[in-house]
């Protein structure tokens, strides 16, 4: 996947860059908002990476000229400043997400996989599948192995939000913003509360568990 | 807000009312003074003529006696004037004189009366008013010299009865000019109060309209307009520093968690054990996250975060944040409890309220131990719009309270459990950026109540898909 790095610390591009090689993509990095805007505007970028604040032009307003140039690369900022208001600044101007600095790498890459992942919808799915889990969406029942599990409203879309992303590692984070539509750090984890809870439903009697762990980072759905 | 006085209530038509009343009294003693003091003259005139009278007829009976006393009045009446005479015998018969019968005396000031008699005037006859003494005359006679006082007696009616109807005209035109007056002082206070509360709001680029007339009231919207300016920069001046600290901050505790991941990644590649560089990890997490509240704290204490407020539904809040809890709750067995409360809507933000809730229910299970309850609740009191969370914990000391909202501040008993000790005061910024209350109270028979309690103005009508996610 090809990525669009625009961020004026060089320190942390360089970090970002390399990260982002290493996890197998093909990176082009800007330092400035005049360079940014001419690379996300002339080549095709699955998603951009953008700071919020940047000399030439500013991030905002670099996302906001890629909308008006009609260019809907996913974009997800980066800020260091403070979060409250930035933060739907931030996604009225055209952003898809946003991840205020300092972040861990995990939380960027994952994040970055869903933005990816929203780029290429298959179609409206009223059915999710996760090897012998099945999720509908319009019944808004959960089966594994033929078996119906009763699940609570919100562990209903718990669980969907973890297959919609099923095989990516999904965090903490992502999935208190996507879920419970909280943009704070609870003090205590009360996520992993919530997903040994799922886990005990979908999981418990089974043979192969497919709701993993993924140390230091969050959790994933998989198969096998 | 206050809500807008009525003309009535305003302290301009109190003013107002009150010169009226006292410039109604001053006229009312004023011409009572001048009425007074005409009338004594007046009286004193006549007295004067009619003594003079006396006295000449007191010579001319010394001269001629009864006689003589009768040709004189005769011929004193002969021509129709002011003066008055009557002489009768000692059964009240006429004698001599102009006047006839002896009058019903209807006043006696001092030596004097005052008496009504008959009179022709140009063909009709009059009642009219006169002023006279009477004399006892040897032989049980008595006579009776007096003035036609009619004219001033017309005069003095005429101010008896006006004098109540000026007072009335003045105390009516001086309150209808006075509330014309207070409205009008009123309509310019209330666009000065309709600004303030916009800024209030959150709108610091407002400013009061003047009118031009550089009155008083223009002089105060001056004052006011400056005094904004100087605010909007101060509160501009202190959001600049807040983001250049966040940025300057934040920027190399990024720098330094890549590095730190970056070193973490090298040696588990080269399979060596790195639970040092993990543990500064979760350090600098845990530093970061300090960083956060203190930032999001000075922020929403200052209220120089633009956090969107939108009408939003307490209860709805309440029943989010306990479900986020009630799994934790129940891994330290502990009853987190849901009161049931009827849809209430406030003006607020609902990212902050939640975290400032999240905070308190987050504690009270920290600090309950298994067995215990807390409860959560979303009510409306006639105090205002309450969210409260109840712990059957150990509670907070009396003299204590006031402290733990302050930052940083552990209790003693708490000093190694985890945490910032920022918790509350998040949750005392939150409540002063709604313009709420954060009250600690005792959870009887044991453990903390702590209230978070909105003002009756946040009150919003229920938006209507609040009101049906609410049946």
């Amino acid at each position: 996947m090809r990525i669009l790095v625009v961020e004026d610390d060089l320190e942390a591009q360089r970090y970002l860059v390399q990260g982002l090689k290493e996890s197998g993509h093909v990176v082009d990095e800007a330092a400035d908002g005049d360079t940014g805007l001419n690379l996300a505007l002339s080549r095709a970028y699955d998603v951009a990476v953008v700071d919020r604040m940047l000399p030439r032009l500013d991030g905002l307003r670099l996302v906001a000229e890629m909308r008006e140039h009609g260019n809907a690369t996913p974009v997800l900022f980066l800020s260091a400043l403070s979060e409250v208001d930035d933060r739907v600044k931030g996604l009225k101007a055209g952003g898809d997400d946003y991840l205020t600095k300092p972040y861990a790498f995990v939380e960027l890459l994952a994040r970055i996989d869903a933005l990816m992942r929203r780029r290429a919808p298959a179609g409206i799915r009223t059915r999710l599948d996760v090897g012998d889990l099945e999720l509908d969406l319009l019944t808004r029942a959960a089966k594994r192995n033929g078996t119906d599990i009763e699940l609570q409203p919100r562990e209903f879309r718990l669980l969907e939000y973890l297959m919609r992303h099923a095989g990516q590692v999904v965090t903490r984070t992502m999935l208190l913003e996507s879920v419970w539509e909280y943009h704070f750090d609870p003090q205590t984890n009360v996520i992993d509360v919530h997903i040994s809870r799922l886990r005990a439903k979908i999981d418990k009697g089974f043979e192969a568990p497919l709701l993993h762990t993924v140390r230091g980072a969050g959790y994933m759905i998989r198969a096998h | 807000m206050r809500t807008k006085p009525g003309v009535l209530r305003t302290q301009a038509f109190r003013i107002v009312l009150v010169y009226v009343l006292l410039f109604a009294f001053s006229v009312t003693a004023l011409l009572g003074f001048t009425y007074w003091n005409t009338r004594r003259t007046l009286d004193a005139q006549t007295d004067q003529i009619i003594e003079a009278d006396i006295t000449g007829l007191t010579e001319e009976y010394h001269h001629f006696g009864l006689p003589g006393l009768v040709e004189t009045v005769r011929s004193r009446t002969l021509h129709q004037g002011q003066a008055l005479y009557l002489l009768v015998d000692h059964l009240h018969h006429y004698v001599a004189g102009n006047l006839d019968p002896w009058p019903q005396i209807s006043d006696q000031p001092g030596d004097m009366v005052e008496f009504d008699f008959e009179r022709s005037v140009n063909g009709h006859m009059e009642t009219r008013r006169a002023r006279g003494r009477i004399l006892p005359v040897p032989g049980e006679f008595e006579l009776l010299v007096a003035q036609d006082v009619h004219d001033r007696y017309l005069t003095e009616r005429m101010f008896t009865t006006t004098l109540p109807w000026t007072v009335l005209l003045i105390l009516l035109l001086g309150t209808v000019g006075g509330a014309l007056m207070s409205s009008n002082m009123l309509r310019r206070l209330d666009t000065i109060n309709r600004t303030s509360g916009e800024i209030i709001a959150g709108d610091l680029s407002r400013r009061v309209p003047l009118a031009g007339s550089g009155d008083e009231f223009d002089v105060l919207s001056e004052n006011l307009n400056r005094m904004l300016d100087r605010i909007e920069r101060l509160m501009k001046g202190l959001r600049e520093v807040t983001d250049s600290v966040a940025h300057d901050l934040r920027t190399p505790l990024n720098r330094l968690r890549n590095r730190l991941e970056e070193s973490l990644a090298r040696l588990q590649a080269e399979g060596t054990q790195a639970g040092e560089i993990e543990r500064a990890i979760a350090e600098t997490d845990q530093l970061i996250g300090t960083f956060n509240a203190l930032l999001l704290i000075a922020e929403t204490d200052a209220g120089t975060t633009r956090a969107a407020m939108a009408p939003l539904e307490l209860g709805g809040v309440a029943a989010d944040v306990a479900e986020l809890y009630e799994p934790l709750a129940e891994e330290k067995k502990v009853s987190l409890v849901l009161m049931p409360s009827s849809p209430v809507a406030i003006e607020g933000n609902r990212s902050l309220i939640a975290q400032a809730l999240a905070n308190l229910v987050d504690n009270a299970i920290k600090y309950t131990p298994a067995g215990g309850t807390v409860r959560v609740r979303a009510a409306v009191t006639d105090r205002g719009v309450e969210l409260s969370v109840a712990d059957s914990g150990p509670g907070i000391p009396q003299t204590d309270r006031p402290r733990v909202v302050e930052r940083f501040v552990r209790l003693e008993a708490s000093r190694n459990s985890p945490g910032t000790g920022l918790g509350l005061s998040l949750v005392a910024a939150v409540a002063h950026f709604h313009n709420a209350e954060l009250l600690l109270d005792d959870n009887m028979p044991t453990g903390l109540e702590a209230t978070l309690r909105f003002p009756q103005t946040a009150i919003r009508p229920l938006p209507t898909t609040l009101k049906n996610a609410a049946e």
